[in-house]
């Protein structure tokens, strides 16, 4: 009844290609970004900003990259905790060489140093594919891991082989270190992740989108019509990994504060695999839901169970929340083996055809 | 589908109303709020649930036995950590809202991302014997406390242990000490204490790092050792660490005398590994057991009221009694800052004071019921630490059993390392804000 689209009618190629076709879709995201950029930050306490938004923002930020190697290009990567770290060291390295230098330049460039990296563990990419490319991938991880562990020169041969966030402005504004803002971080985070997930919508719908997809549904048959496969499967991973670096340097420095190798470690590579399956193969909106229902469940679990009164202890919340978190992963998979994104759409289709389903 | 699909989102919808709330807002009565930053799941569990009941114990008793402290009752609150650094930094954002007097992170992980947060947020830092070696430096970080020694007094006292035994820090010369650690900051810290040492006694230094991840199985570390041949071993681990390392070293036939640790492994840890672990020794500062007046009345008013969730036998156990000692000092920090100001409802820059000017001396140990638990201890506006002496205890197989005097720190070599430290700490982090809390007199 509110959401169809009878009436209306497009009359251009642009209006047809559109990623938003419909007029409802547009406001919808209109009403998101209002909300995210005036509304949260205005009206949103300390503790909605510094622990529900930044890190969502952040783990869905890292989700897209992978999303586009995984859920683009069918390459399947394990090493996303090692690439994130890559590009928290590479600008905590950049920031102490220059600390000038405004720290949102960093934080973007830090990208760079983990799309490198990642271009030189794609390469076998080319001859392996599936599980046994998620074994390469794997390896990326341990030894990315070693090295944030080993080399002391990462870290500034700091005693605790921690990496501690020096506090930096931008744009007259404290952007890091304990005199930031929670609003001035979120509104960081927020205005990088939105402009990297336009470059990412760009990017999936446009001619390399295409060659990314035909690689997925079948590599062979991209080969035959003119796709050369190793450029195209160094760009899946040189994007997705530059967007892993960026979440990572987010991450440590507009989150942690600081960071210990620990955090790099193969359980955020599973986490981020887990947001991207769960959320949707090849969705951006999918990376976004699977983050939310990933990190921010047990946080709603953690505040429910208080807030009607239960009075149990912490830790038993923390092993219930273990328990109903992984049940629902598996019903929603059960339910819903496309993902949260699928799910979404579902919706939308029968909301166009309500209230007369044929 | 379409049901599933709407049950799902008024869920996320339900969910979603709940977090832009957050947690429930500090409640309007009058007390003061000690969250408590625990960690009873996880890998390091183990170690984490005694000091977990002994940190809560002792507070809820002097709730139940002297109505909180100065006669405000103290809002206790755990947040589960899981050792974990996001779930630490989160707490830490889900507390500060409430007004806490200090936080207590119980992870070196954690303590980190506090360290530069404290001033701003104005909650003191209590890391008791964890976390930065070179915030005990009161002069450079006003705001964080670790006392009664760091993990460089710990490596230092050990060698020197090490040296008793062989007769004088000069026979060090040609020893060969093995070093087996969790490979995080926690473990890494002493390192180049170890390595000066190393050098300045003409000692090889031997190093196993263990990873976080591969705790529970150091078979390749103890091959390298029984490679190697160290005559001592000293160890600094926590968790699933501790039990692992104590059964391959009885495994591989190790002199378990020539065993050390740093002071975290609970009798539980040693007993894993049989009768093979007798003579296995730890650092300690305070006494493992529980005849003391302060310990009975936590069983009097908390235990035998059912309102403990300590088991039984581990009361007065090396960790437990951690806990105890742990919220000994909390209490006598909120005690000390009602005393300084005068006022009853203190807040977290009242107890920063009243830590700064702590004297447990021997007869206030007496009045807290904790005579002969501890050292008497004094902490000063420089001096965050104390740099306390710790004695040897020896595992006999049920509990441990102190062997040696206490051991004093090798200060002269300690002391410009950590000067060194908080000095680079303090470069490195341009914009790091000078000392301007004023100095209060020792009381």
């Amino acid at each position: 009844m509110f959401y169809r689209d009878a009436g209306q009618f497009k009359t251009s190629y642009a209006a047809d290609m559109a990623v938003f076709p419909l007029r409802e879709d547009r406001i919808g995201l209109a009403v998101i970004l209002l909300v995210a950029f005036a509304v949260v930050p205005l009206f949103g306490s300390d503790y909605l900003l510094n622990v529900v938004m930044i890190p969502f923002l952040i783990y869905a930020l890292a989700a897209i990259g992978l999303n586009i190697l995984v859920g683009y290009t069918g390459l399947l990567s394990l090493g996303t905790g090692g690439f994130m770290g890559v590009g928290a060291y590479a600008c905590y390295k950049l920031t102490t060489f220059f600390p000038e230098v405004n720290i949102v330049v960093w934080i973007l460039a830090s990208g760079l140093f983990s799309a490198m990296v990642g271009l030189v563990f794609g390469l076998p990419s080319l001859r392996i594919k599936g599980f046994y490319l998620a074994v390469a991938t794997l390896a990326a991880q341990f030894f990315l891991s070693w090295a944030f562990q080993r080399v002391p020169w990462l870290y500034n041969n700091n005693i605790s082989g921690a990496i501690e966030v020096p506090g930096r402005t931008a744009f007259g504004f404290a952007v890091t270190g304990p005199s930031a803002s929670p609003s001035v971080r979120y509104l960081v985070v927020l205005g990088i992740v939105a402009l990297l997930t336009l470059l990412c919508s760009n990017l999936v719908h446009g001619r390399i989108g295409r060659m990314w997809m035909a690689v997925r549904d079948m590599d062979i048959a991209a080969q035959l019509i003119g796709i050369r496969l190793l450029p195209t499967k160094l760009l899946a991973f040189a994007v997705s990994s530059y967007i892993c670096g960026v979440a990572g340097a987010l991450l440590v420095f507009l989150w942690y504060g600081s960071a210990e190798p620990d955090v790099f470690s193969i359980t955020l590579s599973f986490q981020i695999l887990f947001m991207v399956i769960i959320g949707g193969l090849g969705s951006l909106l999918g990376s976004f839901l699977g983050a939310g229902l990933i990190y921010l469940l047990p946080i709603a679990m953690r505040l429910a169970a208080p807030a009607i009164g239960l009075d149990v202890a912490p830790s038993t919340i923390e092993h219930v929340t273990f328990m109903i978190v992984g049940a629902l992963i598996i019903a929603f998979l059960i339910l819903e083996p496309h993902g949260l994104a699928r799910l979404w759409q579902t919706l939308k289709q029968k909301l166009r055809v309500w209230p007369f389903p044929y | 589908m379409v049901r599933h699909a709407f049950a799902a989102g008024a869920f996320a919808l339900a969910l979603g109303a709940g977090m832009l709330a957050g947690p429930a807002p500090a409640t309007a009565q009058e007390g003061i709020y000690v969250p408590l930053f625990t960690y009873r799941t996880g890998p390091f569990s183990g170690s984490g649930i005694h000091i977990a009941n002994g940190m809560r114990d002792y507070l809820e008793m002097l709730n139940a036995r002297d109505g909180g402290i100065g006669g405000v009752k103290l809002l206790i609150e755990e947040c589960e950590t899981g050792y974990d650094t996001k779930k630490g930094v989160e707490c830490y954002e889900a507390v500060k809202g409430k007004k806490p007097v200090m936080v207590n992170p119980w992870s070196t992980g954690i303590t980190l991302p506090l360290i530069p947060k404290a001033a701003v947020d104005k909650i003191p830092v209590l890391s008791m014997a964890y976390g930065l070696s070179a915030s005990a430096d009161g002069n450079r970080f006003p705001w964080i406390f670790n006392p009664p020694n760091t993990y460089w007094d710990g490596a230092s006292m050990i060698i020197k242990y090490i040296a008793e035994q062989e007769g004088g820090l000069d026979k060090l010369k040609g020893k060969k000490i093995g070093y087996i650690y969790l490979d995080a900051g926690f473990g890494k810290e002493p390192i180049p204490l170890l390595e000066q040492l190393a050098k300045d006694y003409g000692f090889e230094l031997k190093m196993y790092p263990v990873a976080a991840t591969e705790m529970a199985n150091q078979s390749s570390q103890w091959l390298g050792v029984r490679r190697d041949r160290p005559n001592y071993m000293i160890m600094y681990g926590w968790g699933v660490l501790n039990p692992t390392a104590i059964k391959e070293a009885v495994k591989i036939n190790f002199p378990m005398k020539n065993f050390i640790s740093i002071w975290w492994p609970s009798e539980d840890d040693a007993r894993g590994a049989g009768d093979g672990a007798k003579g296995f020794k730890t650092l300690n500062w305070h006494a493992a057991n529980a005849n003391f007046p302060a310990i009975q009345d936590i069983v009097k008013h908390v235990v035998e009221k059912g309102q403990s969730k300590a088991d039984k036998a581990s009361i007065g156990q090396v960790l437990y009694n951690r806990g105890v000692y742990n919220s000994m000092l909390i209490a006598e920090g909120i005690a000390n800052a009602q005393k300084i100001t005068g006022k009853k409802q203190v807040t977290g820059e009242d107890v920063r004071r009243g830590l700064e000017t702590m004297n447990l001396s021997a007869a206030r140990l007496k009045e807290l019921g904790f005579e002969g638990f501890a050292e008497p201890i004094a902490l000063t506006c420089a001096d965050h630490n104390g740099h306390k002496a710790s004695f040897v205890q020896e595992f006999d197989g049920e509990k441990y059993v102190p062997v040696t005097k206490p051991i004093t720190p090798l200060t002269e070599k300690v002391a410009p390392l950590q000067e060194a430290a908080a000095r680079e700490y303090v470069e490195k982090n341009t914009g790091w804000p000078k000392r301007t809390e004023p100095c209060d007199k020792n009381s």
